[in-house]
């Protein structure tokens, strides 16, 4: 029998009917989130191979750089690491002696004990993404029971979130990202604010913060742990600047972030509240403002 | 059987040009990146117009959004716009020199990046526009190696004979 139609739907038939899908898509992905799912797959089953094969290069100038290096730079680098190690446990001694005695006298207050955190270390793959936004990929994923929202530190302060989750590595949008806030408090004077990023590694500018505002250059700014995101009393930054335009209602500061963004290259994954498995990203730029102030 | 053959060769084209968006450059050439993905594609939709149209367009588009992190569906639109001009006008583009036929790429890839950061404005994520189009640009100035590459591929493949 001939078939009915011998030609398919012309091209213009298709590019409409392709043009709608992709609104649909874009309005299901950036409003409602939906395609998580089909992203994780996606990035997990196709791109995580070339991801892989594209960061095998420097893993090997990395391991060759290991294997090579002489034995006296070992030990060399081993005396110092001793070293470091002895100093850091010393510090530690006191710290442990510390937190006894606050955990003792938030248990006269009646206050909630503070919860431990959990720790992984991440690798930073070296794979460049869109230059335009402040995004790093990480090696560890679904496989490590990594979350959406899940915060990142290095070993000086905040780096960041995962918004993307792949089987074997996710997605972490900088502090630095436009589309970033991260609540804030001044820990000298305990005033509270928001951090939003600027599109550069280097800079972030706290809004809504009045003229006659207790915050000086060189105040250090900690995690609030406000919006539950992030765990409380991690280093975000330090403030560099503070203008009072005339005429203006809020000051403009700006802060320097302390973790090194552009540098790190080895990551620490803070699981702070375990029970939290299916929380959505607040981190587009619309929705960040209500949520997050 | 010339449509089985072909994917012979569009595929790993195509993995080698997503493996090239993805490759660590320095700081300073990031913004120059040329949209390798874009422009093999391209090529394949001015050679074989049959095989490679705007459904496969859609298709690696999303792949790209998901690699680049993107909204997903927003280099797939933009491509799919850019694929649609050329299954018009392939014709005509065809038998213009490589150097009209890289101004018309400059053209495709300008459209393409308007769409995309079109996209970008409407959910308030609009980049920098100081560099924005320089990848187009360093793209179209790319277009006759990639055009040549490209068909020495296709014709010792024998993949399609014309064009």
């Amino acid at each position: 029998m001939q078939p009915l139609f011998l030609q398919g739907p012309s091209v213009t038939f298709r590019t409409i009917l392709l043009v709608v899908a992709s609104v649909v898509v874009m309005v299901a992905d950036h409003r409602w989130h939906a395609l998580e799912t089909v992203r994780g797959a996606i990035e997990s089953y196709v791109v995580y191979p070339l991801r892989y094969t594209i960061n095998l290069p420097s893993q090997l100038v990395e391991w060759g750089d290991k294997s090579l290096s002489s034995h006296e730079k070992l030990l060399d680098e081993n005396r110092r690491l001793q070293e470091q190690q002895l100093r850091a446990q010393v510090s530690l001694q006191k710290l442990s002696v510390l937190e006894k005695e606050n955990d003792r006298l938030r248990d006269m207050l009646g206050a909630q004990p503070k919860v431990g955190e959990l720790v992984l270390v991440a690798e930073i793959l070296a794979i460049d993404l869109d230059p335009y936004k402040q995004q790093v990929i990480l090696n560890k994923g679904g496989n490590k029971d990594v979350y959406i929202g899940q915060p990142i530190i290095d070993a000086w302060g905040v780096m960041g979130q995962v918004v993307h989750l792949g089987g074997f590595s996710s997605t972490a949008l900088l502090i630095s990202d436009p589309s970033h806030a991260i609540p804030v408090q001044v820990s000298r004077s305990g005033l509270r604010s928001t951090a939003f990023g600027m599109g550069n590694s280097q800079l972030l500018e706290l809004r809504y913060i009045p003229h006659n505002a207790d915050i000086e250059i060189g105040d250090v700014i900690n995690t609030s742990g406000l919006g539950g995101r992030f765990p409380p009393n991690y280093p975000v930054g330090r403030i560099i600047s503070i203008d009072r335009p005339a005429g203006e209602s809020f000051a403009t500061v700006l802060a320097e972030p302390v973790a090194h963004l552009d540098r790190s290259r080895e990551v620490l994954l803070v699981w702070h509240k375990l029970q939290v498995k299916d929380v959505k990203p607040v981190v587009q730029s619309d929705t960040v403002k209500g949520k997050k102030k | 059987m010339r449509s089985q053959n072909c994917y012979r060769v569009v595929i790993p084209t195509l993995i080698v040009a997503l493996m090239l968006h993805m490759w660590p450059l320095p700081e300073w050439l990031e913004y120059a990146r040329p949209e390798w993905m874009v422009l093999v594609f391209i090529y394949w939709a001015l050679a074989m117009p049959e095989q490679i149209g705007v459904t496969v367009a859609w298709v690696v588009g999303l792949l790209l959004d998901v690699t680049q992190g993107a909204i997903i569906g927003q280099h797939a639109l933009g491509l799919v716009i850019i694929i649609f001009i050329i299954s018009t006008q392939y014709q005509r583009i065809r038998v213009f020199s490589l150097a009209q036929q890289a101004l018309v790429v400059l053209l495709l890839l300008l459209v393409k990046q308007v769409l995309v950061l079109w996209v970008s404005g409407m959910v308030g994520q609009a980049p920098d526009i100081g560099l924005y189009f320089l990848p187009a640009l360093t793209g179209a100035i790319l277009w006759p190696w990639i055009f040549i590459l490209l068909r020495d591929l296709r014709r010792r493949f024998t993949v399609s004979r014309s064009f």
